[in-house]
């Protein structure tokens, strides 16, 4: 019977004499390895997927953080794209004693001379002047709410958009008309322009025909009560230099235009002007909303030493309790090297995928909170490279110890366990 | 049909073994087993007839003498020479079958070649001849707990045999059967190394040995009595 059966495909590898290679090895390609491992990890998928689940938690913690905080971000910056990165703001500055310096009435005008200057539109603060519901309220309980003198140009300058009504125009600056901050209209509880609302305005009823939408670019204006130049004049006559221009430059010489604006604003005194970019400044805040994430990361870390302790400590016990396995291997032709691989393999293996369920994890997490926040979401490309790859690092790192306890193992000591 | 007696395929050359705490397993065993050669090897549990079993099988390397597989100076072999003799020239038998239960009887056969370094088609084909050769041609995809204890026993020969070793080495191999599969088992490891590759059959079971044509008895480490019959 034995003779009559075909010989098989086998390469006979005979032991040969001292001194040749190759050919004294016995074979475990990196595909037959892979398949070992799954095998393993198949044979207790529950215990697996638990211990898997500690590296999940820590990646997916740390996708989350890192995925949030780059919605936010991005968000933030689509904010500020959208209202454009070319608005620059002129103010006057504080003489070297600290007393306030003032622009010159001719700043504006000057400024709108300038070629690579889109728009430009001043106010002016009416100090003395405040705004109140009703002559029966103190004059001092404003609210913080100012007065301002604009132009009908404000609007478009500063990106702002109205809740309701209109802005100043040439039509009725003439008149006690007045358009309110977003702030401003909370404090004095107005909620809309219908009907004939009035508010008393140093010492005349002024009728609200607008309310602003908060400004993005400058929230200042969002506590201001906003009347024409002309009626202010009338009114209030003082009407002293712009407290704020606010300039759009062309977007392609913001930084031209930003240098010469306060020598053009004020050539005698340019020291004493302040040229500032409202997005720069929300630029700085989306980055330092970055920078808070590093303690969320740790936490993250701290799970991740977790999960690759548990992962450790289920190879331990693996080790020991497939000890059988091991002898058999061994006596099926095994090396040492061989055991050790397949138990790092399976190791990092398990914790690569806990590093992908994490990643996925983390994403979800992440969806949730941009579709809660209506924002975009965003999850930076190395995290989606670098979650299994460091689940593949850790499971590598944590299988390194069992990994040589199971090529220690003496293969008869091992037959005999099981 | 027996082929020609090669030179010893195995043999012991004053042979010791000692564990820690002075048990003195093998005392100074000199053996030689003919290449084609049946042997049993009996004696009482104790006897050092397994330890002398796992150094045939280079699983251990003796404290002293001189141990040459197939030919080979086994005592002085690197690890990784010695899993390369292992896995082409040496097949295993144990009492406890070591099947892994979650794959099929295929499976299990075609992995006990997967160090030999064939590509895993041929392990299958190899594998499929093996348990047909065992009989067990209608429970290839069977798992080992769908299988009998002697047909259990029969994948482990079969994935002994399939890579066509020059030794096989069974320890104990009808231990945990019921005399009857156990008899069958014995007829079929016997029959499938006729004229082929040397058998060393490891019992306590007189009855059985006696059947070998030569048969080794061990006491205490040593080897007291080596019939041919």
């Amino acid at each position: 019977m034995s003779v009559a059966a075909p010989r098989m495909r086998l390469p006979r590898r005979r032991f040969p004499g001292r001194g040749s290679g190759s050919s004294e090895r016995t074979k475990l390609p990196a595909r037959e390895l892979l398949g070992v491992a799954v095998q393993g990890l198949r044979t207790r998928r529950l215990r697996a997927s638990l211990s898997a689940l500690g590296i999940a938690i820590g990646i997916g913690a740390m996708v989350a953080v890192v995925g949030v905080s780059a919605s936010s971000q991005a968000n933030l910056l689509a904010t500020i794209d959208s209202l454009g990165t070319n608005l620059l703001t002129v103010a006057p500055g504080q003489t070297f004693l600290g007393a306030n310096e003032a622009l010159p009435s001719t700043a504006l005008a000057a400024i709108d001379h300038m070629p690579t200057v889109q728009r430009d539109s001043g106010i002016y603060a009416l100090s003395g002047v405040t705004v109140r519901r009703t002559p029966y309220v103190p004059s001092e309980q404003t609210g913080g709410v100012g007065v301002n003198a604009a132009d009908s140009g404000l609007l478009a300058a500063v990106g702002a958009q109205l809740s309701a009504g209109q802005f100043l125009s040439a039509a009725n600056q003439r008149f006690p008309t007045v358009v309110l901050g977003a702030q401003a209209a909370s404090v004095l509880q107005i909620n809309g322009v219908g009907g004939h609302i009035q508010v008393f305005l140093g010492g005349t009823w002024f009728n609200v025909v607008g309310i602003m939408r908060p400004v993005t670019l400058d929230p200042n204006l969002d506590s201001t009560a906003f009347i024409g130049l002309p009626v202010a004049e009338r009114l209030f006559r003082a009407l002293p230099s712009p407290s704020e221009i606010y300039v759009r430059a062309d977007v392609n010489n913001v930084s031209q235009v930003s240098g010469l604006l306060a020598a053009t604003a004020d050539p005698q005194t340019p020291d004493g002007v302040q040229v500032s970019r409202p997005s720069d400044a929300l630029e700085a805040r989306a980055a330092a909303k970055g920078q808070f994430t590093t303690l969320l990361l740790g936490l993250g870390a701290v799970a991740l030493l977790v999960g690759a302790i548990g992962i450790a400590n289920i190879m331990v016990i693996s080790v020991l309790e497939r000890r059988g396995e091991i002898g058999l291997r061994r006596a099926l032709g095994a090396t040492r090297r061989h055991i050790s691989s397949q138990f790092l393999a399976e190791s990092a293996l398990l914790a690569a995928l806990g590093g992908v369920a994490g990643l996925l994890l983390g994403s979800a997490a992440t969806l949730v909170y941009s579709l809660a926040q209506n924002q975009p979401m965003v999850i930076p490309g190395y995290a989606l490279v670098s979650a299994p790859l460091a689940g593949l690092l850790i499971g590598a790192v944590a299988g390194l110890y069992p990994a040589a306890k199971a090529a220690r193992l003496s293969p008869t000591e091992a037959l005999r366990a099981s | 049909m027996s082929a020609a007696p090669q030179a010893s395929a195995l043999r012991l050359r004053e042979v010791s073994k000692e564990y820690p705490g002075e048990v003195h397993a093998l005392r100074g065993v000199s053996v030689e087993v003919a290449g084609g050669d049946q042997v049993a090897v009996v004696g009482p549990s104790g006897s050092g007839k397994t330890t002398m079993l796992t150094v045939l099988g280079t699983l251990e390397r003796p404290s002293s003498g001189v141990v040459e597989v197939a030919g080979r100076d086994v005592v002085g072999a690197s690890d990784v020479q010695l899993a390369a003799l292992r896995a082409h020239e040496i097949g295993f038998v144990f009492q406890g079958f070591h099947l892994q239960d979650t794959m099929t009887a295929l499976d299990n056969v075609a992995n006990g070649m997967l160090y030999t370094g064939a590509p895993a088609r041929a392990r299958r084909e190899a594998a499929q001849t093996a348990l047909e050769r065992v009989g067990l041609a209608n429970r290839v995809t069977h798992r080992p707990q769908q299988l009998s204890g002697g047909e259990r026993q029969r994948v482990a020969i079969a994935r002994a045999i399939a890579k066509r070793p020059v030794i096989i080495l069974a320890d104990e191999p009808t231990g945990n059967l019921d005399s009857r599969s156990g008899q069958e088992v014995l007829s079929l490891l016997r029959e499938l190394t006729d004229g082929g590759a040397t058998l060393v059959l490891i019992t306590h079971d007189r009855g059985i040995s006696e059947t070998f044509g030569r048969q080794i008895e061990m006491r205490d480490g040593e080897i007291v009595g080596d019939e041919r019959q």
